[in-house]
This record gives structure tokens, sequence and C-alpha cells, in this order.
């Protein structure tokens, strides 16, 4: 049976959501080891066992967290040596596409990101050009290289959990010689919002606004969403960067998309077309957005985000 | 007086999203008949142009090299990179480089890189975050990785100081400062600078400037190595998505609020 190695980066006290749908895929294409850096505890141990992973992989050094990806790549090449294994799943955020990229280098390995979904024999599907293509790629090498998006599988415990044998793997000595050193990070204070990439829901705003984020912010909370936003309306300072939808922010694929104040270029698009359903508020009935809306209303955002806000709360009650 | 940089830029030539864009051939790849200068390239060389006029411009000795690798039309992106105001313009283009993924990309462009390195050093090499057709963000990951160099990616500020890069890094949870030494790759966000446009003195100056133009041969790599036949991932099917089509667009007579919550309902999305 084939060999499959999932790459976790500081797993934390659980087990996220995304790491547990990465060992279900895992499993359904064949043995999975995992890569752990940073602290791994009991409790997550457990979970990696009932999720079917029979061995773990740890690194023989402590402070990979202190440079850029560079020997976290390094580390996962030995393991994914010492494992045999042909496919190797990351998760698709940013620096998981980018170890992915280093470690497809380090093993000759092609490297496929973005993707929604594996089949048994390694075909990966992904969308391309922002959403108006769907693909299936393949390696042509020995070993596969995936990051894969959040939210594709649900997650499933195997049938029959083990306990995990633990392996340390060794770090490369000059894995940090050339690599770019953290000097400092600062964390940032959490929202209490869901996370926009993987939110049901996101309602955002753009510079129809006018500064003023309240109405969107009431609204996501009636309906327990993520707060979004246009780089119109990020540029302007007026909510983080990270709220920033579109080809240089985020990509989301929400059951619903609420967009307010946001006229629909190219660039928004791009990160949010392929939602399920999508409803736009926009005075100006020429918006591009419309073209794009499964519900729009021609109106002005003032008057009808807060009137669905208390309509939601009412019916909620 | 701070040292001299000579920084390499990555351009890429890209079909212009503003239209529709088409993948056909045996390859599934982009049809590139509108093409410009990927947008998020003109950050990279707006950092290396502040940069380098930092110590002095061109006069001083400092060089803004733009590379693009890509079929006869690339050369447009050096073109416009030279109206922006990089000094010089290197095309690599090669029948054989057609089909690329990330991985023979970047083997090539880091052939390219130390060919143009092979007199004086390059310091730098700068790109985009992600070119706006592949949107992989593969490549400047993979050009440190081929040439040894410290990677510093997703840099929303830059500083070079006495042979060592420092940036900021801004991800969901943190925010992060990080430092390497030079020479190194590094790649830029659109959060770092607001690009500058050609003017006219600027794309008269460029008539002047020279393109040169390196084939495979020219920087020692064997055409095995690249195209389709050096890459390591294939696509097999593309199929395109129906477009999204517009549904029900209703004017607000003072209940569009109401009936935005009664749209909801019905999809089930309370
Ligand atoms: C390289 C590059 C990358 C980019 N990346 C992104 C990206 O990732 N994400 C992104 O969003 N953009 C991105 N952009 C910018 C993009 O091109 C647009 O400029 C931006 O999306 C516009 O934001 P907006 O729709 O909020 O503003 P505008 O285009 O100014 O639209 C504002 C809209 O609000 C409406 N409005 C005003 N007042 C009201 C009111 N009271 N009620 C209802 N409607 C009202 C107006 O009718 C108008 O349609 C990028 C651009 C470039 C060049
Ligand atoms: N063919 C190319 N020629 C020049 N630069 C490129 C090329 N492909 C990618 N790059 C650079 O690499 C960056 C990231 O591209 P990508 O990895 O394709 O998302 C771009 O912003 C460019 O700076």
């Amino acid at each position: 049976m084939a060999n499959v190695l999932v790459f976790i980066d500081n797993p934390g006290q659980a087990l996220k959501k995304s790491t547990l749908e990465l060992l279900t895929i895992a499993r359904s294409l064949g043995e999975t080891a995992v890569a752990v850096n940073g602290e791994l505890s009991d409790d997550a141990v457990g979970t990696l066992g009932a999720y079917g992973a029979a061995t773990v992989f740890r690194p023989s050094a402590a402070d990979l967290d202190d440079y850029l990806v560079a020997p976290k790549a390094a580390f996962l090449a030995a393991a994914a040596d010492k494992s045999g294994a042909t496919t190797v799943l990351l998760e698709n955020s940013p620096e998981g596409k980018e170890i992915a990229a280093r470690l497809g280098i380090r093993l000759s390995a092609g490297v496929i990101t973005d993707v929604v979904a594996v089949d048994p024999d390694g075909t990966a599907h992904k969308s391309v050009l922002a959403g108006s293509y769907t693909t299936t790629a393949k390696a042509t090498t020995a070993v596969t290289v995936l990051s894969v998006k959040a939210n594709t599988v649900d997650p499933e415990p195997a049938t029959a959990p083990g306990a995990p044998e633990t392996l340390t793997v060794d770090v490369p000595a000059d894995a940090t010689a050339a690599a770019a050193r953290i000097t400092s990070r600062e964390q940032k204070v959490a929202s209490g919002r869901p996370d926009l990439t993987d939110a049901r829901i996101v309602v955002a705003g753009g510079r129809g606004l006018d500064g003023d984020f309240g109405p969107v912010e009431e609204l996501a909370d009636a309906l327990g969403a993520a707060v979004g936003a246009s780089r119109a309306a990020t540029d302007a300072g007026w909510i983080s960067h990270d709220a920033q939808v579109g080809q240089t922010g985020k990509t989301v694929s929400p059951q619903l998309y609420i967009s307010a104040g946001i006229s629909g270029a190219i660039q928004q698009k791009a990160g949010m077309q392929t939602a399920k359903v999508i409803v736009a508020v926009n005075k100006d009935a020429e918006s591009p957005v419309f073209e794009i809306a499964d519900f729009g209303i021609v109106g002005d955002l003032f008057q009808v985000l807060p009137q669905a806000t208390e309509e939601i709360k009412k019916r909620k009650a | 007086m701070e040292e001299t940089l000579k920084i390499v830029v990555l351009v890429k030539h890209v079909p212009d999203a503003q239209f529709d864009r088409h993948l056909s051939g045996e390859g599934h790849t982009t049809d590139r008949d509108e093409s410009i200068l990927s947008e998020l390239d003109e950050y990279a060389l707006e950092a290396a142009l502040q940069l380098a006029e930092a110590r002095g411009g061109a006069k001083a000795g400092n060089k803004v090299i733009a590379l693009s690798m890509g079929p006869a039309g690339a050369v447009n992106a050096i073109k416009k990179s030279l109206q922006i105001g990089a000094t010089e313009g290197v095309h690599l283009t090669d029948a054989a480089l057609a089909g690329s993924d990330a991985a023979a990309t970047s083997l090539a462009l880091a052939a390219a890189v130390r060919h143009l390195g092979a007199d004086t050093p390059v310091d730098l090499v700068l790109t985009g975050m992600a070119s706006t057709d592949g949107e992989t963000s593969l490549v400047p990951a993979q050009l440190a990785e081929r040439l040894g160099l410290p990677q510093v990616t997703f840099a929303s500020s830059l500083d070079v100081d006495g042979g060592r890069v420092s940036a900021r890094r801004d991800a969901d949870t943190h925010s992060e400062t990080v430092e390497a030494s030079l020479p190194a790759v590094v790649s830029v966000t659109d959060q770092i600078n607001e690009p500058r446009y050609p003017n006219f003195k600027g794309i008269i100056a460029a008539k002047r400037k020279s393109i040169t133009t390196l084939s495979l041969a020219d920087i020692g790599v064997d055409s095995s190595q690249v195209g389709h036949a050096g890459s390591w991932t294939r696509v097999t099917a593309a199929e395109e998505r129906p477009p999204r089509t517009a549904g029900t667009i209703i004017t607000d007579e003072g209940d569009a609020g109401i009936k935005l919550v009664d749209f909801l309902a019905a999809q089930k999305l309370l």
C-alpha cells in the first residue's frame, strides 16, 4: 500500500478541523504517517491515532519556528525519505504552499497547490484563472506534493484506531544556514468572529461604507458570519488588511456571500465568485457585481442592511 | 553612502484579467493574446527602483534588471519595465520552455540569475507575490531553494542595509519581522508601495536601454530539463465553468431588507 505523509505545523492542544480533513484524505490514499513540528499534546497524539496515523515523525531540532519555511521543508523532506511516502499532503496556507514548493525541489517531486479533491490514483482537482476553469492535474514524478484547501471533505476517524509510534528525524545541520530568521512576532487580537477563509457566511463591505463598517458587522453578527472587505476598504484603513477578499486577499467559497457597497471589480470577483449564493447591495444598478449576484438589491446599504439585521433578529427571537 | 545594489526583478507577461481568459492546447496552457506585465510584479519593480534610488540610482552604479521568461511577446513586459525605470532588460526565451510548470520555470530562472551574476554578483532577486495567471506563489520559494539563497516572501515592507535585508510579513494571527543576509530572494505583496506609472521621459529613455535575449544554451540548461518534458506536473483536463448568471435584481422600495431576509430564508441560509 502507498505511504502518505501529512505535515502538521504547531498543532496546539487539539488538532484543527483542516488537519483532520488532511488525515481523512490521506487514509483514502494509503497508509498514513504524520510529520509534526512544534508542541504535541497527548490529546493530539490520541486524535492522530484515531484518524489512522501509524507513525509520527518529530524533528530533532526545536528551533524550526525561528526561521521562515526553509528548515521546515528540510525536516519534511527527511521525514518523507524515512517514511517512503509517495504522497505528501500540506495545508494550503501561504506558508504551507511555500513549504510544499521547497519540498518539491528537495524531493524532485511535482507540486500541486489549491487542491480541492484527490482521486485514489493521485489525480488532483483544482480551479484556476480566478475560478473560471476547473482542472485536473497529476504529478509525473515518483513523489507527489499536494497542498489541499480547507473545507473540502468531512473529517472522519478511522474504523480501527491505533496508537502511533513516534520516531525522531534528524534535521540536516545546514537547514538553517541560508534561512531567513524571524526576529520578532506580534500576535494579533482575535475578532471572535468565524475565520474568513472557512466561514459558512461572509458579509463584505467596500468603499460604499464610507468609513463605517457598523452595518456590515451588525449583519454579520446576526448571521454568525465572518466580515470581509474590498481592497478599497482595507486600503482606506477602515478595516484590517486580513479582511480583504480577492486576488491579493483571501479566496472564499462560502455558502453565502453578501456584498455591500462593492462594485465587483475583476480582482474582487477572483476571491468570491465560487461562493454558492451571492447577494449584492449597491446603489448603482450598473455595478458589475449584479452580473454575478443571485439576489441583487439596488438601494442604499445604510437602509437595507440595518433593516435586514433587525428582521433576522426578530425571526430568530 | 550605502553600497550600490544589483537587483534582478522577475517580471511575468500574463493574460490580461480584464478580458476572458482561456486554456487551450494539449497542455491546457493559457492563451496569451491580450497580455500585460503582471500587475503584481509592478510592486517588485517599484521596490527595486526605490532601493536603487536611495543609493543614487543608475548614475551611482545601481542596477535594476528586469528578467522575464516567456515567448516572443514577453518582451513587452520587459519594455514596460524599462519605461517604468528598470536599467536593463533580459528576455529568456526558447521554444523548449513552452509548458513549463513552476519546477521547470524556477530551474530556468535560477540558471538565468546565475548567468547574470557571473561577472558581478546579484545582491537581490525581487518577485511579485504571485503571478496573476498561475497564482501558485511557488516560483519564488522554488527559486530560493534552487539557488540556495535565503527566502523572504510576502514582504509588506523591505529594508536593505549593511548586507542584510529585513522585511515585515503579515499573517492572519500575527505579524512578524524577518531578517536575512544578501544575496536573497524576496517576494513582495501589493501592500508594500504604490507603483509608479511610466512617464513621457521614461518612455523615451526606455528606447535607449538594452534588452539581452538569452536562450537555454546561453544559460547552460538542456531542453529536456524544461517545458513539458522537464515539468513534474501535468494538467490532464480542463473544463470551463459555466459563467455565473445574474439572478433576481430588485430596487429598494423601503422593504428590501425584509425581502433580503425572505430570500435567505427561502434558500435555507438563516
Ligand atoms: C494588482 C491589484 C490587485 C487587487 N486586488 C484586489 C483584491 O484582492 N480585492 C479587491 O476587492 N480589490 C482588489 N483590487 C482593487 C479593485 O480593482 C477595485 O479597485 C476594488 O475592488 C474596488 O473596491 P470597491 O468595490 O469597494 O470600491 P468602488 O469600486 O469604488 O465601489 C464602491 C461601490 O459602492 C457603491 N456604493 C456607494 N455608496 C453606497 C451606498 N450608500 N449604498 C450602496 N452602495 C453604495 C457604489 O455604487 C460602488 O459600486 C486590486 C487591484 C489591483 C490593481
Ligand atoms: N515566466 C516568468 N518570468 C519571470 N518571472 C516569473 C515567471 N514566472 C513567475 N515569475 C515570478 O514569480 C512570481 C510568482 O509567480 P507564481 O509562482 O507563478 O505565482 C511572479 O510574480 C514573478 O515575479
